[in-house]
């Protein structure tokens, strides 16, 4: 009885916590493992790979490996690099993303604020659209875009990225629109909003958390994206990852690991960098969608 | 106030799926009127406003706007303006611009959506808010701006959903004088939705008392607090609410009977209505309880002391009945005390038991 709780709360270090901070250190250091292996193994040359230990640091730092990568290594008969990939990735993502993410979101405020007839099974439709695998509508689509004659080509690439993004994204918008308040589109429309004039002047500016969402999402599924890019695309337009396969996979000659290594994490930088930026969008636009569904 | 009709409901149904709120509702709310939809919460009155505000497309019946058709016209051309319980202030633009939307979506001239924001900004005072976002608000601060967008757009009707049901007491108390201002000031007609009786009775020209998407009274606040049509009515109105005696009519002695109890209503203004031994609900307001003794009191005792400042509640029984009587707040009873009760029967209700109409 003769303590009386003042001043700041005494701190606990339970055998708990340290158990758990250990247990995250070593997830951590798990998960980062691969990370460290390729960024010195794409330090090294390729003398040094061959003899020493795969964990080793580099006795000599050796840059080659990067602008080869960039700008020299062969693909197939090709030998500019990465960097037409590059390109071709982001002339896809680029398109890919805007007219999906903007597509959806009209999609979601439809679906949550005027119920037409029939809403509830095109919100049916849109769940069915979002978990079927990719694979089995590979070739029917193949079979439109040839008849369409945008097979093999940049628009053909672009809509087949819109089509499979617009489901989940169409879900994740109208999901987030579920949980504004009613009153708001009821004030809108009785200040004199119509369809599209309540969308671009009420709907969109409150929509920044989830637009960020839906465009990580978009941006690291197309850029990640390889079996699409490999049907569709054509071969003037084939994405990074086509490319960075084509670079690691050689038939002839010596695999060059330290190239293979510094192509790789070239190609994975966009997503990271978008993951790193937006790290703290993300999570609060999952949340706001997640509050109400 | 004129005898020309603002609004027309005419027989108007509307249900959701198969789940029917209103059937066959008909009002006519005369120009100028400050008219309270009042009831419990589920008894159809927001609907009803939704449905008037065209936010709600009916099942069946008509409305009229003074003298146009407005049933199938979107709630933009109907001229109205409404303010939410939620405020529904648009959370992305600053107050000023809250009030001009309207306005801009009308593509009104610059000048004439200042001039009209200045005004309704004075009137409100807001002035000094009219650059700030609606989250920079105090709830009382944001229902005036939401008062205000529907000011601006020079609306025929407005139309209030419960919108001083978020707000604190003292708020509400402020702004429900704000709101019978404006309303004298303006003269517009007003249709608003409540539950809170208090509301009701001080804001209203006439009060519409629902239940279950009906209307089960309509007339002035003083006509329904002192003559309610039915058992409903009656309990639902008054705070604290009117006492309620289960009786037999004994038409020789023109008494009712309460247990064991015998009650003189001679004075009662429709007695003639009254057949031998029909069953009634006798029904008293707590002020129109006497303590006094004569030849008509009834013996009782303290059970409970309710002291509310300016009244004080008395709270005894009659045959196992609880009643409540209402003194001045100065007078002084203590738990246990004897008293003799007596009822100013001019002003009681007498209901039907069956029907649970007045007679």
């Amino acid at each position: 009885m003769s303590t009386i709780p003042k001043g700041p709360r005494p701190k606990h270090l339970t055998i708990g916590r340290i158990g758990l901070y250990c247990f995250i250190i070593m997830c951590a250091l798990f998960f980062l493992m691969p990370l460290y292996v390729m960024i010195i193994t794409s330090l090294k040359d390729m003398d040094e790979i061959r003899a020493a230990n795969i964990l080793n640091l580099p006795k000599e730092l050796s840059f080659y490996a990067w602008p080869k990568a960039w700008s020299q290594a062969c693909t197939g008969f090709v030998c500019e690099g990465l960097k037409p990939g590059f390109v071709n990735s982001v002339k896809i993502t680029v398109p890919s993303v805007i007219v999906s993410v903007a597509l959806s979101a009209l999609n979601g405020y439809a679906l949550a604020f005027w119920r037409f007839r029939g809403a509830y099974f095109f919100f049916g439709l849109c769940m069915f659209g979002a978990f079927i695998p990719y694979q089995v509508m590979v070739y029917p689509l193949l079979k439109i875009e040839d008849f369409l004659g945008i097979y093999s080509s940049l628009p053909g690439i672009i809509l087949v990225h819109t089509i499979f993004g617009m489901p989940i994204l169409t879900l994740i918008f109208r999901n987030f629109y579920a949980s504004l308040p009613i009153d708001l589109f009821k004030a809108a429309r009785i200040d004199g909003g119509n369809f599209i004039k309540i969308f671009f002047y009420v709907i969109i500016p409150m929509s920044t958390p989830i637009t960020i969402v839906a465009v990580i999402l978009q941006v690291t599924g197309i850029w990640n994206d390889f079996l699409l890019g490999l049907v569709f695309a054509g071969r003037d337009n084939q994405p990074m990852t086509v490319q960075l396969n084509n670079i690691v996979q050689v038939d002839y000659g010596v695999a060059e690991y330290n190239v293979d290594m510094s192509a790789t994490i070239l190609t994975s930088l966009v997503p990271l960098f978008v993951y790193f930026i937006s790290g703290r969008w993300f999570v609060r636009g999952i949340a706001a969608g997640a509050i109400k569904g | 106030m004129s005898m020309k009709n603002s609004v027309t409901v005419k027989n108007i149904s509307f249900s959701y799926g198969k789940t029917e709120i209103l059937n066959d509702l008909s009002l006519d709310i005369k120009e100028g009127e400050f008219m309270v939809l009042l009831g419990p919460s589920g008894c159809g009155k927001t609907t009803l406003l939704n449905c008037i505000a065209g936010l709600l497309d009916l099942t069946d019946g008509q409305i009229w706007i003074e003298d146009d058709n407005v049933t199938w016209k979107e709630p933009k051309d109907r001229h109205i303006g409404m303010v939410f319980q939620s405020y529904a202030l648009y959370p992305s633009m600053t107050v000023e611009k809250n009030l001009s939307f309207g306005l801009r979506m009308m593509g009104t001239a610059k000048d004439l959506i200042n001039e009209k924001i200045k005004k309704a900004a004075n009137l409100l005072q807001i002035n000094e808010l009219l650059k700030r976002k609606p989250s920079q608000l105090s709830g009382g601060q944001r229902q005036r701006v939401a008062i205000g967008r529907a000011l601006v757009r020079d609306a025929k009707v407005f139309l209030f959903d419960e919108p001083l049901s978020n707000l604190d007491a003292k708020l509400r108390a402020e702004l429900r004088y704000e709101i019978k201002k404006l309303h004298r000031d303006l003269s517009n007609t007003m249709i608003y939705v409540t539950h809170d009786q208090i509301e009701a009775m001080t804001l209203a020209d006439r009060i519409s008392v629902m239940k279950d998407g009906l209307i089960q009274q309509l007339d002035t606040p003083k006509q329904i607090y002192n003559k309610p049509a039915n058992l409903f009515v009656a309990g639902f109105i008054g705070s604290p609410s009117m006492n309620f005696l289960k009786a037999t009519f004994d038409k020789l002695n023109q008494n009712i009977i309460v247990g064991k109890k015998q009650i003189d209503i001679s004075k009662y203004e429709n007695i003639n209505n009254l057949m031998n031994d029909q069953e009634i609900v006798f029904g008293i307001r707590p002020e129109n309880i006497n303590i006094e003794k004569n030849e008509h009191s009834i013996q009782c005792k303290v059970e409970l002391v309710e002291p509310m400042g300016a009244d004080t509640l008395i709270w005894t029984s009659v045959e196992g009945n609880p009643i409540s009587i209402r003194m001045e707040g100065s007078s002084n009873y203590n738990l246990n005390d004897e008293i003799n009760i007596s009822f100013d029967i001019k002003k009681s209700s007498i209901f039907d038991s069956k029907s649970e109409e007045r007679i």
